[in-house]
């Protein structure tokens, strides 16, 4: 049994289990310890997850398009994009940080966007398969999401550290702007999606069965 | 409503089953029957250590941020930087979005943390019940993904080999000292148990009262 169909709350910061109270206001429940908002699921979950991942997809392509950084040494500019700045790791011979940035800033962020993508949908349109397995995707997808900030603390390193100015500077470029704002939103698309949504799917079904 | 009684359940925050807590040994955790999440953990001292490794923490973390971070060394020239000369230096290069979200996971977030996690534990340690210890802890819990001191570092590795196939990098004090606040701040977080926490508040809160 959940405890949703117990007619029970759980606090989601501190997970004390309370009643639901007789009259409902939306909102206005707090729980008895922490003092956090109450909800039987997150509000909006699906409408808000969707705005966020859709302005992920959008800002996603300036990301990769525009360059991150350029490099200028002796008056010589070489814009960097997240693409190339992995493939200048690989030409450098240095493999295990080329695979890890590779999977850090290009891997994690598609894997994210399609990933919630497909999360959402399923409960969108109530598909009612493996809910385990999909469980499992929305807990990866939600503890890898921070590591694709590496390229934009490099830059932000470089930036720092390479300033002598007629020999060599770092100049950031407008793609860290967006693909900061696409780890951002798509760390934020993990938190306002709700895992219960699915199970609620595969409950639903059970009790139509029964 | 009657909490006595509703301490003994609890809910899967992935998928909303029920289930009775246990009694647990130190070191086991308590997983969901249906999904898999962990449910609960039983941690030896747990207030204890997370308190210890916090202190640790706080030290490091002002440390990183005195000494200097690293030294650039090219074609005779030589550049010193702190660990807020990125963000300082993104503010002049118009990059503002990005210099604000980078102070904020590296620098403001993790002090914020660091100082959340005291204020809850001291206190605790003395048997006293700091004021709104419920609202700063949930505030603690909730920043916890984005204080992200452990990516800064990779990024920092990423730098440093970008930069070593032309010029000298000197690592620090700095850089010594936030490696330091790094493995700090995750021994805090690995031995903090977060019911614990909520456990002690509601015992402490009840002997005042009495």
């Amino acid at each position: 049994m959940t405890a949703a169909q117990a007619a029970l709350v759980s606090c989601p910061t501190c997970r004390l289990v309370s009643r639901v109270p007789h009259r409902w206001i939306k909102g206005h429940a707090t729980c008895l310890r922490c003092g956090a908002k109450l909800s039987l699921r997150k509000p909006n979950s699906l409408a808000r997850t969707w705005a966020l991942i859709v302005a992920a997809y959008i800002l996603y392509i300036p990301a990769n398009v525009y360059p991150v950084m350029t490099v200028i040494s002796f008056g010589n500019g070489e814009p960097d994009t997240i693409l190339s700045g992995v493939q200048s790791l690989i030409a450098s011979g240095w493999w295990p940080l080329a695979v890890l940035v590779f999977f850090a800033s290009i891997i994690v962020p598609l894997i994210k966007l399609v990933g919630l993508t497909y999360l959402v949908a399923s409960v969108q349109y109530r598909w009612h398969w493996h809910p385990k397995q999909r469980t499992i995707l929305y807990r990866i997808t939600e503890a890898v999401g921070r590591w694709s900030m590496i390229d934009i603390f490099m830059i932000t390193i470089l930036v720092a550290l390479v300033r002598l100015e007629a020999i060599a500077t770092v100049e950031p470029g407008a793609g860290a702007t967006s693909f900061a704002a696409v780890v951002v939103l798509t760390m934020f698309a993990a938190v306002s999606f709700d895992p219960r949504l699915m199970w609620d799917v595969v409950d639903q079904q059970h009790d139509q069965r029964a | 409503m009657n909490r006595s009684s509703n301490l003994t359940v609890i809910a899967c925050q992935d998928c909303d089953l029920l289930h009775r807590q246990r009694l647990l040994c130190d070191g086991q955790r308590a997983t969901c029957s249906r999904c898999g999440a962990v449910l609960y953990r039983k941690k030896r001292n747990s207030l204890d250590h997370a308190l210890v490794f916090s202190l640790t923490a706080l030290i490091f973390f002002l440390m990183a941020n005195v000494f200097p971070f690293m030294t650039f060394k090219y074609e005779g020239r030589v550049q010193e930087s702190v660990l807020f000369s990125g963000v300082h230096e993104l503010f002049v290069q118009d990059m503002w979005a990005v210099a604000i979200l980078v102070l904020l996971v590296s620098v403001i977030i993790p002090l914020l943390k660091i100082l959340g996690m005291l204020y809850v534990l001291v206190p605790l340690k003395l048997n006293r019940p700091p004021w709104y210890a419920a609202r700063i802890f949930r505030i603690v819990e909730a920043l916890h993904p984005w204080a992200m001191v452990d990516v800064y570092m990779l990024g920092v590795i990423v730098a440093m080999v970008k930069l070593s196939d032309f010029s000298t990098i000197v690592p620090g004090a700095a850089l010594y000292s936030f490696a330091a606040l790094l493995i700090a701040m995750a021994a805090a977080g690995a031995a903090l148990n977060p019911h614990d926490v909520w456990e002690r508040l509601d015992v402490v809160a009840r002997g005042r009262r009495q």
